[in-house]
């Protein structure tokens, strides 16, 4: 296969055992590709299940059947049933993942939360740094707030941070959850800019986008969600 | 990086194979079995009488099984069940290729004796007799740690409790280990020395490139330095994955109800 995600009649439901066992479908049937250079932007309501099928194709939330399958070095491997061993690997090397929301380590100042994935890359700090810096500055974020911690930043600067993080690495797929949720004109556009680099170096991406211009601009292909709606 | 290799490649470092323990009628920890592999954490939690503790204890060889085997890949490439090593052989495993972090230091340290002392013991005990070089040494250790080196010469007694923690941290990393277990090594400290413990323990697992088994019944110490989780319940292993999987999409009753239970950030 030439496509980066294939993936093939994937379900979801949540068992809540403390809430007597309920059900709650999430998503089934979900079936799509995505290509090298190609951005696909999952369409529907809120609760339709946009976030779970870009968990799934993450390995963060396990499916109960179907394949995602992703091509990892050269070879498909189906994050489904793979090893935990092996999606560690596969996050390393081939998916990163852009959430809503920046998680990081206490203490730890901006410009190396944005430098890290490229450290733990094999990258010299040093040159880490100088790449993390560039990315800060394209998307606004002051030198002068470099060697702080992101902790005390507003809810749109994290968010930038976050970006800068998530887009520093030259993975080969992408996901992105909302990421320009917060941001203002000037960012977005930024977004929209760095979305588009990605795609001439042919990166395979999902998106989540609820703002119609935006996803106007980075789609090259939406996916609507709702006919994998799992309601019984 | 070349961590991403070995993962790949590599020959677990450690394997636990259908391990119990029972105490007359109790089972304290019941078939247990996985790999652990070079640079991997994994987290066992479970609340207090799961049988973590026992399971720990199993795995450093402190304590018999009644059933099933550990075995360890030693520095030479050649793995070994750990039952059948003779008493020199463990111990110098313990000295040099393990680490053992106990959640009250006093238990990992001498107290009375210098910190500078506390981490050149291990670096003589495999035969380092040079004492500048051993002093050299500890000093850097300490600093890695971020204890004062002015304070290499007084004893632990005299340290705070999260200083006591990084320096049994430094004592056991010194010779260079490739695996240390850890048991609830933030346990007994303030929230704020837990969270610079807690990054500190974060950055030298992955610089070293160690293996670590930890016992947490704190899942949040779990998702920020394990790979993977195991969840015990009465002695079993009821639940296991990838940390953000088992944490984010818990399956059993049991890991949704302590997943349930933290409080939000």
């Amino acid at each position: 296969m030439t496509a980066m995600i294939d993936v093939t009649d994937a379900s979801k439901t949540f068992t809540m055992h403390l809430q007597g066992g309920i059900e709650l479908p999430v998503v089934r049937g979900v079936t799509f590709r995505v290509e090298p250079g190609e951005c696909v932007v999952l369409s529907g309501p809120s609760g339709a299940g946009k976030s779970s099928i870009l968990k799934m194709i993450f390995g963060n939330y396990r499916c109960d059947s179907g394949r995602i399958g992703i091509r990892h070095r050269g070879e498909v491997i189906d994050l489904a049933t793979a090893e935990p061993r092996q999606v560690l690997n596969v996050r390393r090397a081939t998916i990163g993942y852009v959430s809503q929301f920046l998680r990081a380590v206490p203490r730890v100042a901006t410009i190396d939360v944005v430098a890290e994935p490229l450290i733990a890359g094999g990258m010299t700090r040093a040159d880490a740094q100088a790449r993390a810096g560039e990315l800060l500055h394209r998307l606004n974020i002051p030198e002068r707030l470099w060697q702080l911690p992101p902790a005390t930043f507003s809810g749109g600067e994290q968010q930038r941070v976050n970006i800068a993080r998530g887009f520093i690495s030259d993975l080969p797929i992408l996901l992105l959850d909302e990421p320009t949720a917060s941001l203002d004109a000037a960012n977005r556009a930024v977004v929209v800019e760095l979305v588009a680099e990605k795609k001439r170096q042919g990166v395979a991406m999902v998106a989540i986008v609820h703002d119609d211009e935006i996803r106007h601009l980075i789609a090259d292909r939406i996916v609507d969600v709702t006919s994998f709606a799992a309601a019984a | 990086m070349a961590d991403q290799d070995l993962l790949e490649t590599d020959q677990p470092l450690l394997v636990a194979n259908s391990l119990s323990k029972s105490y007359g009628r109790i089972g304290a920890c019941r078939d247990v079995s996985f790999s652990l592999y070079p640079g991997e954490v994994l987290a066992i939690v479970g609340e207090s009488g799961s049988g973590k503790s026992t399971l720990l204890q199993m795995l450093s060889g402190q304590l018999a099984a009644s059933g099933g085997q550990v075995s360890y890949r030693m520095r030479d490439g050649v793995t070994r069940d750990l039952a059948a090593l003779g008493e020199a052989e463990r111990r110098l495993l313990y000295r040099t290729d393990w680490g053992f972090v106990h959640q009250d230091p006093a238990q990992g340290l001498r107290m009375a004796v210098s910190a500078g002392a506390n981490v050149g013991e291990r670096l003589m005990a495999v035969g380092w007799n040079h004492y500048g070089q051993i002093r050299e040494s500890a000093s850097d250790w300490l600093t890695r740690v971020e204890i004062d080196v002015a304070r290499i010469d007084d004893a632990p007694r005299t340290y705070s409790g999260g200083m006591r923690q990084r320096l049994q941290i430094a004592r056991n990393l010194v010779t260079g280990p490739r695996l240390v277990f850890m048991d609830e090594p933030t346990g007994g400290l303030d929230v704020s020395v837990q969270a610079r413990l807690l990054d500190l323990l974060r950055n030298l697992v992955a610089e070293l490139h160690l293996a670590v088994v930890i016992v947490t019944h704190d899942l949040a110490v779990a998702r920020l330095l394990s790979h993977r989780v195991m969840v015990m319940k009465g002695g079993r292993v009821i639940e296991t994955g990838l940390t953000d999987q088992v944490l984010d999409d818990p399956r059993e009753p049991y890991t949704q109800l302590l997943v349930s239970s933290i409080l939000p950030p």
